[in-house]
């Protein structure tokens, strides 16, 4: 079974206008196991996209390596020696699905085709690349809307869209950068359940980034909690609000639990401490 | 039919209520009126926008008053002589001599003719710019070093009147047809690469990255993401640039040409022939406005999605 690996990892962006530069994340060591869900949390500029994008591959370290495979971190003198590690995360790949919190869908193509576009740059055919993406729009929920125009479709309908996209190259991980963000507050429970019971179905390994707190607690079964200048994770907890759901599916019964409540008063005041100490600057 | 969005109807109203008339005469006299109002009527505000952005609501009708407006006005002032035919041929005339150089011809040819080597000039500029500067304006976008080499020629000689470059075009390349299909080509090529140029610039970083995260090569993203993306604005563009080549016609054709609308204008001018002038002028203006609406059906039809 893989597993992404991330060790020692730094990321600087240069200034602005020659100014000083901008240490994003200093120091991760972190890893996700299979099967994981993880939930990012933290204050605006902790860093969270930052660490997303690494793991997507959109931008690469600038010390440490992230690695997705079976291997373990071995092989630091190939490192040493400008050579990649097995199993390096060097760019993006289809091993790792990306849903964004703007969709990022085509316009131009109807549901069926998003969710079958990445088989379409694979170059399968198409009554085969059909037949899957339709399973995963089954998954979804989305099997009445096939030939529907995406633009047509409602926020959480898009986004239904977006995670059977990604779901459809069969990717190793799922990375979520706030997939649920711009969604009212009704269809983002909704899809807090939908994307659990994907999970579940799947055995996806996942990064999930969020602002709710309460969404966090929901569906991690590892929090882990991010804090800023630098970027650096400060909390790592293990969850399993989300196993009590997939057993029970009650969410609100889930969500009024005294340990839920408990747990989410603890992570509120971690972050509220973080943005105390910014002077509470976004 | 009385409509509670109609400033129009309640103005219009009160009006009747106090003017001192027979009861019948005003009822008669007010659905009258009302009935010609409602003609430019905003028509039905959709629901939630009546405190939305200004400007909302239909404006055919208006335009087609303002053009019947104008041709009245301008029957008027030729009908009772306000202005010399030589200045001002009335409407009529103008149509006459539309009948006369279409049946008959005129500087040896006719207004088919006319037309059909003006089209041919400028339609085969749009072909030649369609070409070239749709892929150059595309190159410029995703590629630096074409980005480089095309941007500071197109950005001196874009703003240039083609007036301005037409000797030199003449000098180097003859009186010819060459020459005149190339002046017209020039003044399009700018406005059709600079918007595919734009076209591609405006595509959003997510839906690529979402491509490179399917497995997307450096190609498949230039060909399924960044030309798809570009093609509302390259449409925008060809209109653009259509319109230039028509306002470039009559200069194009300045020199050494035997037929043609501009031409035809030109001569007529010399002449003093002023109902051709303006007939010229329309028919120009009509064969370009015509383009532009096959262009907008065009844009509806393949990039419904513009703008979502």
């Amino acid at each position: 079974m893989s597993r992404l690996q991330i060790h020692d990892v730094s990321v600087r962006f240069p200034g602005m206008n020659g100014g000083e530069a901008v240490t994003a994340l200093s120091g991760i060591n972190f890893q996700i196991e299979p099967g994981e869900f993880v939930v990012a949390l933290g204050a605006s500029g902790c860093g969270k996209t930052t660490l997303l994008n690494l793991m997507a591959g959109f931008i690469q370290p600038s010390e440490g390596y992230l690695t997705l495979g079976d291997s373990g971190i071995s092989g630091l003198p190939r490192v040493a020696c400008g050579l990649e590690l097995k199993d390096q995360i060097t760019g993006p790949g289809q091993d790792r699905g990306v849903v964004f919190q703007k969709h990022a869908l085509l316009p131009w193509l109807n549901v069926l085709d998003n969710a079958a576009f990445g088989l379409k740059l694979q170059g399968v055919g198409k009554e085969e690349r059909n037949e899957r993406a339709a399973d995963f729009l089954k998954l979804v929920g989305l099997e009445d809307f096939h030939n529907h125009p995406v633009y047509q479709l409602s926020g959480g309908m898009q986004q239904r869209v977006g995670i059977a996209r990604g779901l459809t190259n069969d990717p190793q991980m799922l990375l979520l950068d706030e997939p649920l963000g711009a969604l009212d507050a009704l269809t983002r429970e909704v899809l807090q359940e939908l994307l659990l019971e994907v999970w579940q179905e799947t055995q996806k390994m996942m990064f999930f980034i969020t602002h709710s707190v309460e969404e966090a607690l929901f569906m991690a079964s590892r929090l882990i909690i991010m804090s800023p200048r630098p970027g650096r994770i400060t909390h790592d907890f293990s969850l399993n609000f989300n196993k009590i759901f997939l057993e029970t599916r009650d969410a609100r019964q889930v969500k009024s639990m005294p340990e839920f409540i408990e747990m989410r008063e603890k992570v509120l005041g971690i972050i509220h401490g973080d943005e105390a100490e910014n002077g509470g600057a976004h | 039919m009385k409509k509670l969005t109609d400033p129009m109807d309640s103005l219009d109203l009160t009006n009747a209520k106090t003017l001192p008339m027979t009861e019948d005469v005003t009822e008669q006299n007010s659905t009258l009126l009302k009935r010609f109002f409602s003609i430019f009527a905003a028509g039905p505000v959709k629901p939630g926008e009546s405190y939305g952005a200004p400007g909302q609501g239909k404006s055919l009708a208006i335009s087609l008053f303002t053009t019947f407006t104008l041709l009245f006005v301008w029957h008027i002032a030729t009908y009772f002589q306000l202005v010399k035919p030589l200045f001002l041929p009335s409407p009529i005339s103008v149509i006459q001599r539309f009948w006369e150089v279409a049946t008959e011809g005129f500087g040896n040819a006719t207004l088919l003719e006319h037309t059909g080597w003006s089209m041919m000039r400028v339609f085969s500029a749009f072909f030649l710019a369609l070409i070239t500067a749709v892929p150059i304006g595309i190159l410029m976008g995703v590629n630096r070093i074409v980005r480089g080499l095309f941007d500071p020629i197109i950005e001196f000689y874009r703003p240039l009147p083609p007036l301005a470059y037409l000797p030199l075009v003449i000098i180097w390349l003859g009186i010819g047809e060459v020459s005149k299909v190339t002046l017209i080509y020039l003044a399009m090529f700018a406005p059709i690469a600079l918007s595919a140029r734009a076209g591609v610039k405006s595509v959003a970083i997510e839906q690529i990255h979402a491509a490179y995260s399917m497995g997307a090569s450096r190609w498949q993203v230039i060909r399924h993401i960044i030309l798809i993306n570009a093609l509302p604005e390259i449409l925008t563009g060809l209109r653009i640039g259509v319109g230039f080549g028509w306002t470039t016609l009559v200069a194009a054709e300045m020199v050494a040409a035997q037929a043609g609308l501009g031409f035809m204008v030109l001569n007529a001018a010399e002449f003093l022939v002023t109902d051709v002038v303006i007939m010229g002028i329309i028919v120009i203006g009509i064969i370009a406005y015509l383009f532009d609406m096959f262009m907008r059906y065009l844009e509806k039809k393949l990039v419904p999605w513009k703008g979502r």
